[in-house]
């Protein structure tokens, strides 16, 4: 039988995990598919190899799907996000320096406790001209978007109390350490890059912002979803079956070996192994610490591309400034999350479905059955840092047309 | 409204050999307000203070995202867009990444204006891909020839052949086998370093 193939890009992270194993594990194969994998090293040319169609799929930053749909900085191409790639496995890293006047070194601290103390360097460096800059992966990523949820609910205004700055993942560390930027939110191995160099140190996760933000989306160009839905429905059903493998615990060390190979990553096994096992390298000296959840790739229905989590984030666009807001955008927004392909694609081969399409963020503090249409389904504590919750309906009121 | 009439051209490309060979192509088609930047240290102020019209940047550079923050946000440059951000010309604008450049241009120049720059760089890189890859067949033909030198050697010291019975023996080695004569020079000289002239 000839295969069809499919292209899809990728930037070299951890959490390309679940494309990089539907090829090397043959799930993709199995469901009749040559996944060509095309690695970059910026978002942008992962996105102009999509929009220009050298590529039909994409590991992407959610926001950049719904930024990319709106027309921001690019001509508007309509995206859609039918599968979610995985929720955190980011971390806030700032100079050693920096940390010891926020927290504990070496291990996870209260996040409102340490944002507290960070206000106060924050007010004091700004009352001196000297505002903190802070560097985030790009200007739409869930990174800068944790990164100012965390500091707004801390009481520091991240559009005027700091500056927020992109620096591409591979220089973070380079940056820390020349004094560039004071801190960084970026994603695996980068954290520990700077780290392992003695030029930064961990304070947070992003998993204890928010349980479970979304993080890396599937985004295809909408018109190709619709035109080719039989391909973009059995490239879900891959994927879905490599989530079932990166979350077996026997296959920790086959999985961290494929990622580390030089076409992917291109690194040492441990420090992605580490990051695979939710094992956080918080400081130079001290043991890795198991931080559960860190970075949630597939249980609990990650992958369901949940309305709601496209709302948080049109909004958080908002806040930053990066959209104005209004309900005919929202809207838009939210469409860019597909739950109605996520089910077409994976009902028939029977794993769980949500009933519900949306859900009042951050509301779940213990485990909770949730109505399905098939299957059995216990959502896991979503709650952010700050115990609010997020209503994408009562947000959608506020907003003018 | 341009703010002035020559056009100020940046070349962002950590490859200095693609950039001159890009420069170059500029500069005999007249454009003589040139910048390279192949440093990632202190580009984004190097940007700002010279204030381009069109900004080129290979696709394979990691600070592409960090230069389209810039562009959206520096309140020194004259917000700088993607190129044909008005959609007219997808077929350029495929042809530019199939080449592997990126152009970023201040909004309000006239299409008709990029395009030729555009098109000059498509050219010009794709002119150094192809001559990266003569340069490769060049040096891996040198790489070969040298191969097949040292195992005719070999031959020729530990058979006592000449040095036409040598090349003899290597190439009906080859046939027989269907491989390159330089392959079997080289697995003859890898089995040799091995058996360490047993």
């Amino acid at each position: 039988m000839s295969l069809d193939v499919i292209r899809l890009g990728f930037l070299p992270l951890v959490d390309a995990a679940l494309p990089i194993l539907a090829r090397e594990l043959g799930f993709a194969e199995e469901e009749g598919i040559d996944l060509v994998l095309v690695r970059d090293l910026s978002w942008a040319t992962v996105q102009d190899r999509l929009l220009y169609g050298q590529t039909d799929a994409a590991h992407l930053v959610a926001p950049l799907t719904i930024a990319t749909t709106l027309g921001l900085g690019r001509p508007a191409v309509s995206l859609s996000v039918p599968f979610v790639l995985g929720l955190n496995g980011n971390a806030i890293t700032f100079t050693p320096d920096l940390a010891t006047r926020l927290t504990a070194i070496g291990g996870p601290g209260d996040v409102a406790a340490i944002g507290a103390r960070l206000k106060d360097v924050v007010l004091a460096a700004k009352g001196v001209g000297k505002k903190l800059r802070l560097g985030v992966v790009h200007r739409y990523s869930s990174h800068n978007y944790m990164l100012r949820y965390w500091l707004l609910g801390c009481g520091i205004d991240p559009n005027d109390d700091v500056e927020i700055v992109t620096v591409a993942p591979p220089f973070a560390a380079d940056a820390l350490a020349a004094g560039e930027v004071d801190g960084i939110c970026v994603g695996a191995p980068w954290n520990s890059v700077a780290v392992e160099r003695g030029d930064g140190v961990v304070v947070a996760t992003t998993s204890q912002i928010w349980m479970r933000g979304v993080e890396k989306a599937l985004a295809m160009k909408t018109d190709w979803m619709e035109r080719e839905s039989d391909h973009a429905h059995r490239l879900i059903k891959a994927l879905y079956r490599a989530g079932e493998a990166f979350v077996d615990p026997e296959k920790v060390d086959l999985i961290s070996e494929i990622l580390a190979r030089p076409v992917y990553l291109d690194r040492a096994v441990e420090p992605i192994r580490r990051v695979v096992q939710d094992r956080v390298f918080f400081a130079k000296g001290h043991e890795p610490i198991h931080i559960p959840d860190f970075m949630f790739q597939h249980r609990e229905a990650a992958n369901f591309p949940w309305v709601s989590q496209a709302a948080w984030l049109y909004a958080q666009m908002a806040k930053a400034g990066h959209v104005e807001a209004n309900s005919d955008d929202f809207e838009s927004a939210q469409r860019v999350f597909r739950p109605d392909v996520y089910r077409a694609a994976l009902g028939p081969i029977g794993v769980p479905l949500p009933n519900a399409s949306a859900k009042l963020e951050g509301s779940i503090s213990d485990s909770l059955g949730v109505g399905t249409t098939q299957g059995r389904l216990i959502l896991g504590s979503d709650r952010f840092f700050d115990g609010q919750s997020f209503d994408p309906v009562a947000y959608g009121k506020l907003l003018k047309k | 409204m341009l703010r002035r009439n020559r056009m100020r051209i940046a070349i962002v490309d950590e490859s200095p050999a693609r950039a001159a060979v890009i420069r170059e192509g500029l500069e005999a088609s007249g454009l003589s307000e040139i910048i390279v930047l192949s440093q990632r240290i202190g580009l984004v102020s190097r940007i700002e203070d010279f204030a381009p019209d069109v900004i080129l940047i290979d696709l394979g550079n990691p600070q592409r995202d960090e230069l389209e923050e810039l562009f959206a946000v520096s309140r020194a440059l004259a917000r700088p867009v993607a190129m044909f951000v008005d959609r007219t010309d997808n077929a350029a604008m495929e042809a530019a990444i199939d080449a592997g450049v990126s152009a970023y241009v201040v909004d309000g120049l006239k299409a008709d204006r990029i395009r030729p720059i555009v098109d000059l760089a498509i050219k010009r890189f794709n002119a150094f891909a192809q001559l990266k890859a003569e340069l490769h067949e060049a040096r891996s033909a040198l790489a070969d020839r040298k191969t097949v030198d040292a195992a005719k050697a070999l031959l020729m010291k530990k058979r006592g052949l000449d040095e036409p019975a040598a090349y003899a023996a290597l190439r009906k080695a080859a046939m027989d086998r269907g491989r390159k004569i330089s392959d079997v020079a080289d697995a003859l000289l890898t089995a040799e370093k091995l058996m360490e002239g047993l």
